[in-house]
C-alpha cells in the first residue's frame, strides 16, 4: 500500500475522550445551551487528562442543529473552557456524521504533522433549537432594519401579517424529499424486509450491553456527569424485546410498519469529545495511547433519484476502505455501527451479505459477507444512549478505542455512522 | 459557612458583651499563608535538665528566620515584646525534680505569649525511659502541654513532640509545623518521632514540588481542600471521586492543575484500575490521601447491614486494599507517604455512629500496625482524626447541636477544611520522615475522646 511518492505520515493516535451522558430532548439539559454542553463536554476532557492551560494544535466539532449566534460555536467554547485561549479552532457539519469526521480532519492533520494534538468533537441540542422566523417576516425584518426614516419604519412594519408570525421549526426531515429520516428508513427496512422482531432484539441488546457496561465500571473515564445527570436518561437497563413488542410503530404505514419509538433513537441533547496525537506528543505527557485512527472514508447516495435508502452511504464508504486497506469485513474484532434506527444496522449488514446487491450495486465479485454478531456494539450504542446528531462520533471513536486498548495490541475496530443528505462515514481504529 | 459567633465575639460591640458575660472568646485563627513570616514574633527557647535538642531547636528557628530572644528577657520583664512561641526542650528530664524548671521556664514566657502563640515541649517517650522517675517526668509533659493548650487563649495552641535517641534528624519537620499557621487548629497533641532517614531541608514554598499525590474524596469538602493544598505546596494532584460527583470533580481538577480519575474505590477492580493508571500517567506515585469518606448514621440497634457495610467499605475497607495494591504494585515511589483520614468519633465515640467510628477507629489501628513496614522503605503512614469541622455537612446541623459543638474544645470554634488539608500535606513532606504510625488530631484539643 506504501506509496514512495507520497509524503511521510503517521498514524494518529487516539488518548482518550469524555462525554457528557446524553439526555432526551426537553429534560436534564432543555436550558443548556449547545456551547455550554460542548464547553463542559472540553473542560471534562481537559480535567481527564492534565490539558489547563495547555494550547493544543486544533480544537475541531460541530453542531447539526446551530443557532445564527453560534458560527464560532466550537471557538468560544474553547475560551470559555480551560484550554489555553491561544488554541485554534474551527466547526465543521456534515450531519449525524459531523463527530466521525471531526476526527478524521483532527487524525488527517496530525498524520501530516500539522499539527501534534487536537480535539474533535461534536454537540447537539433539540432542546435549545434554533426558530427562525419565516423567509416573509425576516425580508420585512430586514427592510425595516435598512429604513432611514420613521415613515419608511412605519410602510415596512405594515406589511407585517399573522401569518408570519408563526416561527419555522427546524424539522428533522430532508428539505428534498420532505420526508422524516424515520419514514425514508422505514422504505429501506420494507425494501430489505427487516422484520420488528430482529429490530426489536437488536434494540434491547443495545440497552442490555450499555447498561452492563456502566455497571462493570467501563464508562468512568469516558462520561463526565453534568447538570445532575450521571448517566445517560434514554439507557433502559430492563429493557426486553417483550416490552419493545408492545409499542405501536411510529414510522412507515400499514401492516408491514416495524419502526416504532423503541427501536428508533429519540431526539437527544449531549456533547462528545476526544484528544487526538501523535505518538510522541503522548508520549511526552505521559498519556496513554488507546488505538489509532487507520483511515476513513466517506461516500453519499442518490436518495433523491436514484433509488438508494437515505441511510445507505456506509454500506458503499466500506469497501473503497476496506480495499484500500488490504481487509475484509470479517478482519475486525469490533464493530461499531451507529443505531440511527434498529433497521440502519439491520439493512447495512443485509446488503453487504447480499450477493446481488454487493455485484451490481457495489461492483464486488462476491459479497462482503456476514459479520460476528458477537463483536457488534458491545457496550451499546446510539438506541441505548440516545443520539445528540453530532456528538455520536465522538461516543463511538472514543469507547471503540478504549474496547480495543483493553483487548490488547493489534485489535481491529470499524466505525460505520450513516448521515441526513444521504451520507455516510466509515472507520478503521486499531490498537 | 462563616462563624457568625467568632464574627460577633471578635467585633467592637461583641468584645464587650462577651466579656461581660463571660462567653467564650474564640481567636482568629493564624492561618498559614506561603510567604509569611514562620512567627509573629520573636521565640524563646527553654530547658528544663540537661537537654539535647536546644541547639537543634535554636537552629530551626533562626533557619526560618524568627528572632530568638534570651528567656532571661523573658525572664525579667512582663511589658517587653510579646512573644510567638516559647519552645521547651524537656529531653533532659530524669525525674519530677526537673519539671520545676519547666515551670520557672514558662510561667513568664507564655505570660507574654502573643495571640497566635506557639507553646512546643520536647521530650522523650516515656516508654523508652532510664527509670521510672524518668518516665514519670516525661510522661508528666503530656499532661503539662494538655493543660498548657486549655489555658492558651485567642488562637494560640500548645503542642508536644516526643524525640527518642537517634530521631533529632527529624526534629525540623514536626517543630515547623507546630510554630507555623498550618497548624492553626492542631491544639493539645503530641506527636512521637522515629529515627529515619530524613532529608536536613526541603523547598519551604513548594515542600511537594514535583509530587505526583491522589486524593481520594477530593471533589468536595475536606477532599477538595487537600488537593488544593497540595497543588499549593507544588504537587501534581490525581483528583479521584465516584463518578456520580465527576463533574465537580473536573472543576476540581482543572482549578488546581491537576487530573481527574473517576473512581468507585469499593469497586472489587477499583485497587487494579489505580495501580494501572498511577504507572501508565505518572509512573508511581509519592502520596495517597485517603480521604474518602461516607457516614450512615443510625443507632446500632436500629442500623441495617447495608448502612453498616457501605461504612466499612468506604472508610476501612478501601484503605487497606488500595495501600496493599500499590505496596503490591510496587508504584510507591520512595520516601512515599500515606496518610489516612480518620476522626475524632474514631477516638471519642459518637451515639448513632457506631459504624462510622467502628471505621475511622480502624483506620488508626491500620496506620500504626503498617508502620513498621513503611519504615524499611523509608516510606511513612500516618492518619489524621479532623474534630468539628466546618463544612457543608455541619452547615445542615441543627442550630444548637452545631454550635454547642463548635465550641467544645480549646480554640472554642470549629475548624476549617484547610486546617485538616494542612496537616495532611504536612505528613506529606519529605521533613516528616521522622512521623509514622501517629494519629494527628485536628481538633482544636476538643473535649470529646481527649
Amino acid at each position: 500500500m506504501a506509496d514512495s511518492s507520497k509524503p511521510a505520515t503517521r498514524k494518529a493516535a487516539i488518548v482518550g475522550g469524555n462525554r457528557i451522558p446524553f439526555a432526551r430532548s426537553n429534560t436534564a439539559y432543555a436550558a443548556a445551551s449547545n456551547q455550554d454542553m460542548l464547553t463542559a463536554t472540553i473542560d471534562g476532557l481537559v480535567a481527564r487528562f492534565g490539558l489547563q492551560g495547555e494550547q493544543v494544535g486544533e480544537v475541531v466539532a460541530g453542531a447539526v442543529l446551530k443557532h445564527a449566534r453560534d458560527f464560532n460555536l466550537t471557538r468560544e467554547s474553547v475560551l470559555g473552557s480551560t484550554l489555553a485561549a491561544t488554541t485554534p479552532a474551527y466547526d465543521v457539519q456534515q450531519a449525524c456524521g459531523t463527530g466521525l469526521e471531526a476526527a478524521v480532519l483532527v487524525a488527517n492533520k496530525i498524520a501530516l504533522g500539522q499539527i501534534e494534538s487536537g480535539i474533535a468533537g461534536g454537540v447537539d441540542t433539540t432542546s435549545d433549537a434554533p426558530l427562525a422566523v419565516g423567509d416573509d417576516l425576516r425580508r420585512v425584518l430586514i427592510s425595516l432594519n435598512n429604513a432611514k426614516t420613521l415613515g419608511d419604519r412605519l410602510k415596512a412594519l405594515a406589511k407585517i401579517r399573522p401569518g408570519q408570525l408563526v416561527p419555522d421549526m427546524p424539522r428533522n426531515s430532508e428539505p428534498r424529499t420532505g420526508l422524516a429520516m424515520g419514514d425514508h428508513q422505514a422504505i429501506t427496512a420494507k425494501e430489505w424486509e427487516i422484520g420488528r422482531e430482529e429490530q426489536d432484539e437488536l434494540a434491547a441488546r443495545s440497552h442490555q450491553n450499555m447498561a452492563a457496561a456502566y455497571e462493570r465500571g467501563f464508562f468512568d473515564d469516558l462520561v463526565t456527569p453534568f447538570l445532575g445527570l450521571t448517566r445517560d436518561n434514554n439507557l433502559r437497563p430492563d429493557s426486553s424485546v417483550e416490552k419493545l413488542a408492545k409499542l405501536k410503530p411510529v414510522f412507515g404505514t400499514g401492516e408491514g410498519a416495524t419502526m416504532t419509538a423503541g427501536n428508533s433513537t429519540p431526539l437527544t441533547d449531549g456533547a462528545s469529545a476526544v484528544l487526538l496525537a501523535s505518538d510522541e506528543w503522548a508520549e511526552a505527557k505521559g498519556l496513554p495511547v488507546l488505538a489509532h485512527l487507520v483511515d476513513a472514508q466517506t461516500a453519499a447516495v442518490d436518495y433523491v433519484h436514484g433509488g438508494e435508502g437515505l441511510l445507505m452511504a456506509p454500506v458503499y464508504a466500506l469497501p473503497v476502505l476496506l480495499a484500500r486497506n488490504g481487509l475484509t469485513l470479517q478482519d475486525f474484532d469490533f464493530y461499531e455501527i451507529h443505531e440511527a434506527f434498529a433497521s440502519t444496522v439491520l439493512s447495512t449488514m443485509k446488503a453487504w451479505e447480499d450477493p446481488a446487491f454487493c455485484k451490481e450495486k457495489l461492483g464486488l465479485d462476491a459479497p462482503l459477507g456476514p459479520i460476528d454478531r458477537a463483536k457488534l456494539n458491545v457496550n451499546g450504542s446510539s438506541l441505548a444512549a440516545g443520539h445528540p446528531f453530532a456528538a455520536t462520533g465522538g461516543r463511538i471513536v472514543a469507547s471503540l478505542a478504549k474496547m480495543l486498548h483493553e483487548a490488547g495490541p493489534g485489535k481491529r475496530g470499524l466505525i460505520s455512522i450513516c448521515a441526513a443528505g444521504g451520507q455516510g462515514v466509515v472507520a478503521i481504529l486499531e490498537s | 459557612m462563616a462563624d457568625w459567633y467568632s464574627n460577633f465575639a471578635n467585633s467592637g460591640f461583641g468584645t464587650t458583651v462577651t466579656k461581660q458575660l463571660g462567653l467564650p472568646r474564640p481567636g482568629v485563627l493564624r492561618r498559614y499563608e506561603p510567604g509569611g513570616p514562620l512567627l509573629e514574633g520573636p521565640a524563646v527557647v527553654g530547658s528544663a535538665g540537661r537537654g539535647r535538642l536546644r541547639d537543634t531547636v535554636t537552629a530551626v528557628l533562626r533557619d526560618a528566620g524568627a528572632t530568638v530572644v534570651s528567656p532571661v528577657v523573658a525572664d525579667g520583664d512582663a511589658s517587653g515584646e510579646k512573644l510567638g512561641a516559647v519552645v521547651l526542650d524537656a529531653t533532659g528530664v530524669t525525674g519530677p525534680a526537673d519539671l520545676a524548671a519547666a515551670h520557672d521556664f514558662l510561667a513568664p514566657a507564655i505570660k507574654r505569649l502573643r495571640a497566635n502563640g506557639r507553646v512546643v515541649i520536647l521530650t522523650d517517650p516515656p516508654a523508652a525511659a532510664d527509670s521510672p522517675a524518668q518516665a514519670a517526668a516525661r510522661q508528666a509533659v503530656d499532661g503539662l502541654t494538655r493543660s498548657i493548650g486549655k489555658e492558651l487563649r485567642d488562637g494560640s495552641t500548645a503542642n508536644a513532640i516526643y524525640v527518642p535517641e537517634g530521631a533529632e534528624a527529624g526534629v525540623a519537620g514536626p517543630l515547623t509545623f507546630f510554630l507555623s499557621g498550618r497548624s492553626a487548629y492542631v491544639d493539645g497533641q503530641g506527636v512521637t518521632l522515629q529515627a529515619a532517614d530524613v532529608p536536613a531541608t526541603q523547598d519551604a514554598e513548594k515542600p511537594l514540588a514535583g509530587k505526583v499525590v491522589v486524593v481520594t474524596g477530593a471533589a468536595r469538602g475536606i477532599g477538595a481542600s487537600i488537593a488544593d493544598v497540595m497543588a499549593r505546596d507544588g504537587a501534581h494532584v490525581v483528583a479521584v471521586d465516584i463518578p456520580a460527583a465527576g463533574d465537580s470533580l473536573a472543576a476540581v481538577a482543572n482549578r488546581i492543575g491537576g487530573t481527574a480519575l473517576q473512581l468507585d474505590i469499593t469497586a472489587a477492580d477499583a485497587p487494579q484500575r489505580l495501580v494501572e493508571h498511577l504507572r501508565e500517567r505518572h509512573g508511581g506515585v509519592d502520596v495517597i490521601v485517603h480521604n474518602a469518606g461516607i457516614t450512615r448514621d443510625k443507632l446500632l440497634v436500629n442500623m441495617d447491614a447495608a448502612r453498616w457495610n457501605s461504612v466499612m467499605a468506604v472508610n476501612l475497607q478501601a484503605q487497606l486494599d488500595i495501600t496493599q495494591a500499590l505496596l503490591d504494585g510496587d508504584v510507591l515511589n520512595p520516601g512515599a507517604r500515606v496518610v489516612c483520614v480518620s476522626s475524632q468519633s474514631g477516638i471519642a465515640g459518637n451515639r448513632g455512629q457506631t459504624n462510622y467510628a467502628a471505621s475511622k477507629a480502624g483506620v488508626i489501628g491500620m496506620v500504626r500496625a503498617w508502620a513498621p513496614a513503611f519504615a524499611e522503605r523509608g516510606a511513612t503512614i500516618n492518619a489524621v482524626a479532623p474534630g468539628f469541622i466546618v463544612t457543608e455537612m455541619t452547615a445542615k446541623m441543627p442550630f444548637g447541636t452545631r454550635e454547642v459543638g463548635a465550641r467544645l474544645n480549646s480554640l472554642q470554634q470549629g475548624g476549617l477544611p484547610v486546617d485538616v488539608a494542612e496537616t495532611i500535606a504536612w505528613l506529606s513532606q519529605p521533613t516528616s520522615a521522622g512521623v509514622n504510625g501517629q494519629t494527628v488530631r485536628v481538633c482544636g484539643q476538643s473535649l470529646l475522646g481527649a
